[in-house]
């Protein structure tokens, strides 16, 4: 049983992304737009795309450039392209570019488009800094000021610390705890320790650099050309000689005291983009491509962000599941988002777990026993790095190669998001 | 047949000229005497008390004189006659006491500017069409209906001589932002605006024209300050003419005379001295070059030519320096999709870089606008797999010059490009047949011969080998043209065209330094005698060692004649590769040239100024080498006609256009008398100048290469 009733099945074509480097580094003279329309020239380029054929794009981003608000348009504006292809961005945080691909899915299951290319960008090196609103009160008045007499009284209103600027900070708008305190919260109510935490960690880096030394996850990156300098073909954020032993040594960041959450065990603020190839199985079958698999269901879901603010998966994935009609045994391989080691622990504590079952989805069962050794098999986002905006583009693609790989039948993706909302996608094989 | 439609509402004349049958306007024998008439009637007509002159043609206003009468012209009177008639048409649109306005879309050069530049008030399209300016001195002549006069009291005398003593064209935007059009209005109200200044003008306004800064008023307004702007002027008309192009020297004279002595002063000078010119060699040989250049643009260089693919994506195979300038130029000029391969990330990203330069160099020039230029970059990219090569409609090669080197990659072209694909090769020595004879489909190879730097140099040669299909030619020959340039269509021959010619006058070259002539007299001398620079220079430029290879390619090819300069080959093994190694027959520091390294002479193994050799025969020998091999090359075929050597020769090595071309110099110069030259120098300096077969035969039976004229 499929989402799809008249049978539009949905496949991923291929895609590709740049590499993902920690903010303030190798790409930092890119801004998202940049980045974003990057990896969809390669794209192009890669799968011998008429750029004719796209009907839509979705592009994901978080912290939005208030000149260039909707990054999808700023890409389906490329010159490869017809002007008329309509683009929206989109932000679910963390999950945007599941959010765009998924929408872009149902846009083809549900007949609206045949083609479509979603993704998303995000670069941390680029962050809007803004005025304070007293600032912008004043400079605003200002310009509406009909006498010099009345501009000098305006500006007898300023104080220096009004040009103190505000940055976004990635903290809860409803709550004012930030991410970090969020995953501390979750690591002591879940009992998480420090040491697994750790050597979540650690694996994830291991995982990462075996991709990349294989070549698995390089042939998924857009080498990126800066003007000054070498080209950037691989994610700077892997660590080849990282131990346990020294991640133990670094400070809790966000409780000094009692906490576990350090910078080792969470992910980067990083840059990248990432952009998917999706379409309509009889387009892509007439156009010659060979699908890497096909959408089979996808779901979303929240909890109260005071409370376990990164929980929402252990909800969207068994929605998903139910949705894609498979048991949680049936799945062959598990992209899961790394906000924070303690998160994803929390996470498949909560699969792995009859209470939270019992409480939460009121089943008897739990949702399903996670075998590790199928999730984040390449790495995940504490080692590649995590721009916000873009994360979703990198597991759809990396779980659709590797499914194909491995010849796997069911996959799952699993990502949680601020706003205490999680996002699950199950790919099938094609 | 009428050119203009008259029109009266509300008391304002609307001329429109739609010239009937072309697809321009220009002021024909026609359109001056129907101007004439429709001036004589609104003269008389009381009720009309404005004009509006607009152009019927979507893209010009006028786009200058009828450049066939002009070539028409056989005497000096018959030319003085003509403008004289030109100039007092033109006179009577301020002399007719009512305001006219120029409503101005398009085109708007040479006498279109001039008779503009007689009306009252001028209005022009902020559009990319709208290109306003006077090219006259490019054609040897200069702006003989008022132009001199008129610019420089409109936009001051600065200025109007940038335009006028250069020949130059302006964007619309530029021409407002200078003061020679009033008003910069949206294509869509031009008329509706013009109406609106006719009325305005109609009833007594008149616009208060900007003054034009302090320098200006300090240097204009005073004799003292005028004569040292014009003895600056001339400076630097005579460094940049050489004293070979009379028309700027003469066009400044102009400017000054009406200045001093008054328009009407101005204009007998103008009328006087464009007679002059126009019959005069210079100017026949510049329009013989237009006319030649302007057939070349329609000339796909194959018979019964079929309709050229539409390039849309290029794939550039090597991104060394060719690939990156290929790869730049055809974005900046063409605005197609490239992609460049090599084979490690680090040389895609130089050449992306060096790519990408070009493309700035055209924001920083402000030819192109932010926006564009963010729409240029995003269509370069690349990488060290094929990807993109598929789907490419041409492949250019640019990799290093070795068979082997070329093969291979050839071989993976024809596996990864597109069955349709045309396969080039940008290749300077290697010919084409060889290229192609590994590959199963030989019809769609054929080299595109770019020279470096590709943005700046205007020609192409696109060879041709006998299985090259017509269709992958004519594609070439049409995006070459895109990518702006003059493409020659030349056979598969040793040294093409262009390095074929070159080879034997810098061999001389080499062979005068070894025998004793100091490099800069040589270098003096071919500049004196109008190449953009000498020999000697030009070697550095090129590079020692490209010019070496080339030469032994032809020397192989062609045997003693072709003979490299032995000292050459001491020169490069030093190191001394010309100006990208820091030395070669100069030294170089800061990218500037720091003159001769007088230790070169050593290492040829020389004296200089030991020879006693006249200048005549330094210059007969350079250039003779030369002229020889291009009736020899000719005779082989390497080049379709006359025309198409001579044009190459003009863009390709920068041979003076004064002279024509080398075939055309020949022609000039009288082919019995070529002929003695040659056998005199083959006497006395070796066989190698012995003459070409075809031009003793030519002599002999009174043939030229231009039969016609």
């Amino acid at each position: 049983m499929t989402t799809v009733p008249d049978g539009r099945r949905v496949a991923v074509i291929g895609g590709c992304r740049t590499p993902f480097c920690k903010a303030g580094t190798a790409l930092k003279q890119f801004n998202a737009v940049d980045l974003a329309r990057h990896a969809v020239v390669e794209l192009l380029h890669r799968l011998e795309l008429d750029g004719a054929t796209v009907d839509e794009m979705y592009f994901g981003q978080v912290v939005a450039s208030p000149v260039t608000p909707n990054l999808a348009r700023e890409v389906s504006l490329l010159p490869q392209f017809p002007r008329d292809i309509p683009a929206a961005a989109v932000n679910r945080a963390c999950a945007s570019a599941n959010t765009a691909i998924a929408i872009a899915a149902d846009q083809i299951a549900a007949g609206r488009a045949d083609t479509a290319i979603a993704g998303g960008a995000e670069s941390l090196s680029d962050v809007p800094i803004l005025h304070s609103r007293r600032f912008a009160d004043l400079l605003i008045a200002l310009s509406r000021a009909r006498s010099v007499g009345e501009r000098l009284k305006l500006l007898g209103t300023f104080r220096p610390r009004d040009l103190v600027p505000v940055t976004p900070a990635i903290a809860e708008p409803s709550t004012g705890e930030t991410m970090g305190q969020s995953a501390e919260k979750m690591a002591k109510m879940n009992g998480i320790s420090r040491e697994v935490q750790d050597a979540w960690a650690l694996r994830s880096h291991r995982l990462a650099y075996a991709g990349t030394a294989d070549g698995r996850l390089l042939a998924e990156i857009a080498p990126v050309f800066p003007t000054e300098g070498e080209p950037i073909d691989r994610d700077n954020g892997v660590r080849t000689d990282s131990t346990l032993e020294q991640m133990a040594k670094l400070p809790p960041v966000f409780d000094r005291r009692y906490g576990s959450v350090t910078a080792a065990n969470s992910s980067p603020l990083t840059d990248g983009a990432s952009a998917v190839l999706l379409m309509h199985e009889a387009k892509a079958r007439a156009l010659g491509y060979t699908p890497l698999a096909f959408i089979r269901a996808h779901a979303v879901a929240a909890v109260d962000p005071g409370w376990q603010l990164l929980m929402g998966p252990a909800l969207a994935v068994p929605m998903a599941l139910e949705r894609a009609g498979i048991a949680f045994s049936d799945l062959g391989l598990i992209e899961m988002h790394e906000a924070f080691a303690a998160q994803v622990l929390s996470n498949i504590e909560a699969f792995e777990s009859k209470a939270w079952a019992a409480e939460h989805l009121g089943r008897s069962e739990p949702i399903g026993a996670v075998n590790r050794d199928i999730v984040n098999v390449m790495g995940g986002s504490i080692a590649i790095g995590h721009p916000f905006g873009a994360t979703g583009g990198r597991v759809t693609l990396t779980l659709a190669h590797e499914m194909r790989r491995r010849d796997v039948q069911f996959g799952l993706i699993s990502v949680c998001a601020q706003g205490g909302m999680g996002f699950a996608m199950v790919l099938e094989r094609a | 047949m009428t050119a203009f439609t008259k029109t009266v509402a509300d008391g304002i004349a609307r001329f429109v000229l739609d010239l009937p049958g072309e697809p321009i306007n220009k002021i024909t024998r026609g359109v001056r005497e129907e101007l004439e008439h429709l001036v004589d009637e609104v003269a008389r007509d009381a009720a009309i008390r404005a004009v509006v002159l607009l152009s019927g043609k979507p893209d010009t206003f006028i786009a200058g004189a009828d450049i066939d009468e002009f070539v028409a012209l056989r005497t000096r009177d018959e030319a003085y006659t003509l403008v004289k008639g030109g100039q007092a048409l033109i006179n009577r649109l301020p002399a007719l006491g009512k305001p006219v306005v120029a409503a101005i879309h398009g085109a708007c050069l040479g006498g279109g500017l001039e008779a503009a530049l007689a009306c009252t008030y001028r209005l022009a399209t902020e559009h990319d069409k709208t290109k306003i300016g006077l090219p006259e001195v490019q054609l040897g002549i200069i702006p003989a209906a008022g132009g001199c006069q008129r610019l420089p009291r409109l936009i001051g005398i600065e200025a109007a001589l940038d335009i006028i003593l250069a020949g130059k064209t302006l964007p619309a935007k530029v021409a407002f932002r200078r003061g020679i059009v009033d008003e910069l209005v949206h294509p869509a109200v031009l008329e509706r605006e013009a109406m609106r200044a006719a009325r305005q003008l109609a009833g007594g306004w008149r616009p208060a024209r900007r003054g034009r800064g302090v320098k200006a008023a300090l240097l204009e307004k005073n004799p003292a300050g005028r004569a040292l702007l014009f003895s600056l002027a001339r400076k630097q008309v005579r460094a940049k003419t050489g004293g070979h192009y009379p028309a700027p020297l003469t066009a400044l004279q102009a400017v000054e005379h009406g200045l001093r002595y008054g328009v009407d002063a101005g204009l007998d000078f103008e009328a006087a001295s464009f007679a002059d010119l126009a019959v005069g060699d210079v100017s026949r040989e510049l329009v013989r070059i237009f006319f030649a250049t302007t057939a070349l643009k329609k000339d796909f260089g194959v018979a019964d030519a079929p309709p050229p693919r539409r390039v849309q994506r290029l794939g550039v195979a090597g991104a060394g320096f060719m690939g990156a300038g290929i790869g730049g130029t055809a974005v900046t000029q063409a605005g197609v999709d490239v992609r460049l391969r090599d084979t490690s990330l680090t040389a895609v990203g130089k050449g992306l870089a060096a790519a990408r330069r070009i493309v700035d160099e055209r924001l920083k020039r402000r030819r192109i606008s932010k926006y564009e230029h963010r729409r240029l970059t995003a269509q370069l990219s690349g990488g060290t797999g094929w990807a993109g090569f598929r789907r490419a409609d041409l492949v250019i090669e640019a990799v290093f010059e070795d068979l082997d080197v070329k093969h291979a990659v050839f071989r993976e072209l024809e596996e990864e490009a597109g069955e349709e694909c045309i396969l080039a090769s940008n290749t300077s020595t290697i010919p084409i047949e060889r290229i192609g004879a590994v590959l199963r489909r030989p019809e769609r190879v054929l080299g595109m011969h770019f020279f470096s730097p590709v943005e700046k140099m205007p020609l192409l040669e696109v060879i041709v080998t006998g299985r090259t299909s017509p269709s992958a030619t004519a594609t070439a020959v049409a995006f070459g043209r895109r990518m702006g340039k003059t493409v020659v269509v030349v056979r598969d021959h040793p040294g093409f065209w262009v390095n074929r010619i070159l080879a034997p006058y810098l061999n001389e070259a080499g062979r005068l330094v070894a025998e004793g002539v100091e490099i800069e007299r040589l270098d003096r001398l071919m500049k004196g005698f109008g190449f953009p620079v000498g020999p000697i220079t030009l070697l550095d430029e090129i590079g020692l060692d490209v010019g070496l290879k080339a030469s032994s390619v032809l020397h192989e090819a062609f045997g003693d004649r072709m003979r490299p300069q032995e000292g050459l080959k001491a020169v490069v093994a030093a190191g001394r590769l010309g100006r990208k190694s820091g030395a070669g027959f100069y030294r170089y520091a800061k990218g500037k040239r720091r003159g001769v390294d007088d230790a070169v002479y050593a290492l040829i193994g020389t004296q200089p100024g030991s020879a006693a050799i006249g200048d005549a025969d330094v210059r007969d020998r350079l250039l003779y080498a030369m002229l020889n091999e291009a009736v020899r090359a000719l005779d082989e075929g390497v080049v379709r006609s006359p025309r198409d050597g001579d044009i190459a020769a003009i863009f390709g090595i920068g041979y003076p256009p004064f002279l024509g071309g080398p075939l055309r110099t020949l022609d000039r110069a009288g082919i019995p008398q070529a002929v003695e030259i040659l056998r005199r120098l083959a006497t006395t300096y070796g066989d190698r100048f012995a003459p070409a077969p075809r031009l003793e035969r030519m002599a002999a039976d009174g043939e030229r290469f231009y039969p016609d004229d």
